[in-house]
């Protein structure tokens, strides 16, 4: 793929550049109050933003074209209000989007996966493909995965480095303990951004105007030929998580308060 | 019974204390057959066998495409009726691209499961609520958060396994090198006990003290996000939704207002302290023992009662 290396040709053209794919999701926002309703659903009056980690993935994408020329495209598949999230991608530097429509909050990961690689087939295949590392409502963790498999690319998730080299891309990877890997990867391939990777930007008012004139293509879930896909995964039942109550407080001098709480988780909790 | 499979997680030489929950929740549905990358199958077959693992199945390979590869050719050649392991960042990896070629079911982080009905509950919305998923599909995989389930020893005799099988290449994925976090500390997920420092750390050399401390418990040192983001301790340090999720037996957080992002990473912990100088700090209406104090003199006087203790 040699998209980087520009030709004595077209040194005076506008370079083509590179297409990048950005996945976003709409999620209620994490301080939010979840309200359970019915057995498996919530109250969705929320106020709902970007999931956290697409907004690296979105950084990432914005940051590599505005270096390389060409163009981010924000896709999400999610209910007719997540295209309030992919104008967000837009206010922040994405060029165009598409919202794949579906009825549900919680949909498999595998049938968004093939969603997902049904637009971006339709749009023309990308050099690199940017995603979060998981969603923080169905915190499913594998989106990433499953449309990297389907579309028979690499994929490296937890990403907190991106750079290019002749072609291919090197990431570096948190493993846990502080570790991190570097793994390269052929293009086009999966990158799934963590917290690390970039500081993203807060669009300013203009950018959001702007975003509002950016092309937007919806379509269904239908319009991609899937309709109906069996669900390997699917979520039967949400129960609210009960806060503790108030803590057993100690009192006395900070000694005496430390002695205290040693000895009771020592004695009562068992945890020492 | 069913054959279940459980991906052992190795830490140099040895196998990782929080495997043998997951090998326990595996002899729960059936008969465990370890899956390990290893060179030296003998040298850990005592203690998977102390924890039922009646097949040892050992293979070789560094690349992850690959060991998913060999993973997934496990499954089939075992008849495989699930796939456990960690939800460590290697785990969820190794299952994920496993599950992606067998095109099977795959729930990660969960926090119980029940093999016989094919469910596992899990956290939905960073903790706020816990989800009930059922599984369809043929091979289960499921990556089980680290320490939610007690190891319980079943003495088994197993037998070792050595296996191969074509991989090919490794689609466009090499790893290059692990760059080493240098701490050397235990890894935050997997500890037992963990003392997180704020806010009002004040600077990374503050985090000495908690340091200190970690070792006499002994445990490991996390951060809010707002000491990282302040630069006193790195994100591989950060506890939250946008660090790591954790489920120790005892967490103390010592100058946490807490908050719903932070406490969506260590919730699940089984007793949670609070330390802080606000008596009306939030987390002290959502933890189990609370101090009212400042950290720099609760701390330190903690460190020293646990060194008397001991
Ligand atoms: C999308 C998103 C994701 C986020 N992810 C995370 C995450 O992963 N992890 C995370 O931690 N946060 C996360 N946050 C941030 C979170 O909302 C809080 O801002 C953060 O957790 C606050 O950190 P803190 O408790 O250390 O600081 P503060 O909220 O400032 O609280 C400091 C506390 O220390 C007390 N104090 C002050 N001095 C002392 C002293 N000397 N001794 C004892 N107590 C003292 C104060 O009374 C106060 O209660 C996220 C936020 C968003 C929006």
């Amino acid at each position: 793929m040699g998209l980087l290396i520009k030709s004595k040709k077209n040194i005076h053209e506008k370079v083509k550049g590179m297409k990048i794919i950005v996945c976003v999701k709409h999620v209620p926002d994490t301080a939010a109050n979840i309200k359970v309703v019915g057995d498996n659903g919530f109250d969705e009056s929320v106020k709902f933003v970007m999931n956290p980690y697409d907004e690296y993935a979105v950084e990432e994408a914005v940051r590599t074209v505005q270096q390389n020329g060409g163009e981010v495209v924000a896709v999400s598949v999610g209910k007719q209000n997540a295209v309030n999230t992919v104008r967000s991608a837009l206010a922040v530097g994405a060029d165009r989007g598409i919202l794949v429509k579906t009825d549900a909050q919680f949909l498999d990961s595998a049938t968004t996966a093939l969603a997902l690689k049904a637009v971006i087939e339709q749009d023309g295949m990308p050099d690199l493909i940017f995603t979060g590392k998981q969603s923080v409502d169905s915190e499913g963790m594998q989106t990433h995965y499953r449309l990297a498999a389907k579309m028979g690319l690499p994929v490296a998730t937890d990403v907190v480095a991106f750079s290019m080299t002749n072609g291919n891309v090197v990431v570096e990877c948190e493993m846990g303990g502080g570790d991190r890997e570097v793994i390269e990867m052929s293009r086009p391939c999966v990158i799934a951004a963590t917290k690390g990777l970039n500081e993203p930007r807060y669009p300013k008012l203009p950018d959001i105007l702007k975003a509002k004139k950016k092309p937007l293509v919806e379509m269904n879930l239908d319009d991609l030929g899937l309709g109906t896909l069996p669900e390997s995964a699917a979520v039967t039942s949400l129960t609210q998580v009960k806060e503790r109550g108030a803590a057993t407080m100690m009192t006395g001098t900070v000694k005496e308060m430390v002695e205290d709480l040693v000895n009771r988780l020592e004695n009562d909790a068992k945890v020492l | 019974m069913s054959n279940i499979g459980v991906l052992i997680e190795m830490d140099g030489q040895e196998i990782k204390a929080s495997n043998y929950g997951v090998l326990t929740a595996a002899c729960s549905g059936g008969n465990a057959v370890a899956l390990v990358f290893t060179e030296n199958g003998e040298a850990i077959k005592n203690d998977l066998e102390r924890f039922g693992a009646g097949k040892i199945v050992t293979m070789s390979a560094t690349n992850p495409v690959q060991k998913a590869k060999l993973m997934a050719a496990v499954v089939k050649e075992f008849n495989l009726r699930a796939l456990l392991g960690l939800s460590s960042a290697r785990g969820r990896d190794l299952l994920a691209r496993c599950a992606c070629i067998l095109d099977a079911p795959l729930a990660l982080d969960a926090i119980q499961i029940d093999l016989a009905d094919g469910m596992v509950v899990k956290s939905h919305f960073s903790g706020k609520t816990t989800a009930i998923i059922q599984l369809s599909g043929d091979t289960l995989h499921v990556g089980l958060r680290p320490n939610v389930i007690e190891a319980v020893e079943k003495p088994v005799s197993a037998e070792l396994i050595p296996f191969t099988a074509e991989t090919g290449d490794s689609d466009g994925l090499k790893i290059l090198e692990v760059k080493k976090g240098g701490t050397g500390t235990i890894d935050l997920t997997e500890a037992e006990i963990i003392i997180t420092g704020g806010r009002p750390m004040d600077s990374a050399e503050n985090f000495k003290i908690l340091h200190a401390c970690a070792k006499v418990l002994p445990g490991a040192v996390g951060a809010s996000r707002a000491a990282v983001d302040a630069g006193f301790a790195p994100h591989s340090m950060q506890v939250g939704q946008t660090g790591k999720t954790v489920s120790p037996k005892l967490y103390i957080g010592c100058g946490l207002s807490g908050s719903v992002q932070h406490f969506a990473g260590m919730k699940t912990s089984r007793v949670i302290v609070g330390i802080n100088t606000d008596k009306d700090a939030p987390i002290f209406g959502k933890c189990d023992y609370g101090i009212v104090g400042d950290l720099f003199e609760v701390v330190p006087a903690l460190t020293e009662v646990l060194n008397k203790n001991r």
